[in-house]
């Protein structure tokens, strides 16, 4: 494995460490709901009432699904564009061997 | 950062629509322009809008025993500067308003000021301080990453306060409140949210190195030739 990969992968593991640390110390004392429902609920608690509803709720099942479809299409994108830079820098290495890549 | 749909007063709701409208037009002016002068940024772009929207996506679990979602707009800020992400923030930003009820038409303006507007500002500022200082693109990158997810957060802060100063502390002691719940909960998010940006950049400059040259990223290498001042 060359030393970028190696880093590269050190990277992922540091992201992943900086979330899963948190989520083991706790044991599942958490709830971890999320802030922007934590203001919406002082808010509501404060007496205000919303003025307009969203045209669209989905139902939570549903609504999970949808979110995993916009990780999905957003993945899906990001990979198919890295996976062509890739290749075409792959391609003009292959045509032009005397310059590397960095 | 998504203030809930009726969540803010209709003044407020209108006051901020007018406010980044101005943006998201000329956001959308500054994609059309750089798609048509530039069609080789075409797949970039692509991938600056993927980014935002995979991490917006995201809800992670934070030290604080709360969840928030990153945001993901400062490499399309570093990459096309900040105009292009009020257009593409602001559609992650409709998606998740009519699909996922999550955000809201009437709280769009203000969620895209925050979200498409100070956020790329502030982190494509950051990441100019950095390289002005001498600092490197990573340095930079991860500068900008992390500054435009936390003022996202600062803005909604600000912007709630605004909406619903406490009765006896007022706009300050509302301001603690929401930042109270937002910014702590957001900073490891944020410096997660860095460290990906630091990835992302790093696999752009060995697979994309012509195209963050024309951009301005990276100085174009001297490589071969010897001649070009390192």
């Amino acid at each position: 494995m060359s030393r970028r990969a190696l880093v590269n992968v050190l990277l992922v593991l540091a992201v992943v460490a900086l979330f899963a640390i948190p989520l083991l110390l706790d044991g599942g004392a958490s709830e971890y709901g999320g802030t922007d429902a934590a203001v919406t609920e002082d808010l509501e608690a404060g007496g205000y009432t919303p003025w307009f509803e969203s045209v669209f709720s989905p139902a939570g099942e549903v609504e999970s699904g949808l979110f995993a479809l916009q990780a999905a299409i957003g993945g899906g994108v990001l990979g198919y564009v890295l996976g062509r830079l890739r290749g075409r820098r792959l391609a003009q290495e292959k045509a032009a061997p005397g310059s590397p890549a960095p | 950062m998504h203030i809930a749909e009726g969540f803010l007063p209709a003044a407020h709701a209108v006051g901020w629509t007018v406010a980044a409208a101005p943006f998201v037009v000329h956001g959308a002016r500054a994609v059309v322009r750089e798609v048509r002068e530039n069609p080789e940024s075409t797949l970039l772009l692509g991938a600056a809008g993927a980014f935002t929207f995979v991490l917006s996506a995201i809800k992670l679990p934070s030290i604080t025993g709360s969840s928030s979602h990153p945001t993901g707009t400062g490499a399309g800020a570093i990459l096309f500067r900040p105009p292009v992400m009020a257009l593409l923030g602001t559609v992650v930003l409709l998606f998740q308003a009519l699909l996922l009820a999550h955000g809201g038409l009437t709280t769009l303006g203000a969620n895209a000021f925050a979200f498409a507007v100070v956020g790329p500002w502030v982190g494509y500022g950051a990441y100019r301080l950095v390289r002005a200082l001498g600092g490197g693109l990573l340095p930079g990158v991860f500068a900008g990453m992390v500054l435009a997810d936390l003022a996202t957060y600062v803005t909604t802060s600000l912007q709630l306060a605004l909406a619903f100063p406490d009765a006896s502390s007022g706009l300050a002691g509302a301001a603690a409140k929401f930042l109270g719940i937002f910014a702590i909960t957001q900073i490891p998010l944020a410096i997660g949210e860095g460290v990906l940006g630091v990835l992302l950049f790093r696999v752009l400059t060995v697979n994309a190195r012509p195209e963050l040259e024309r951009l301005g990223v990276l100085r174009p290498a001297p490589a071969t030739t010897a001649g070009g001042a390192a």
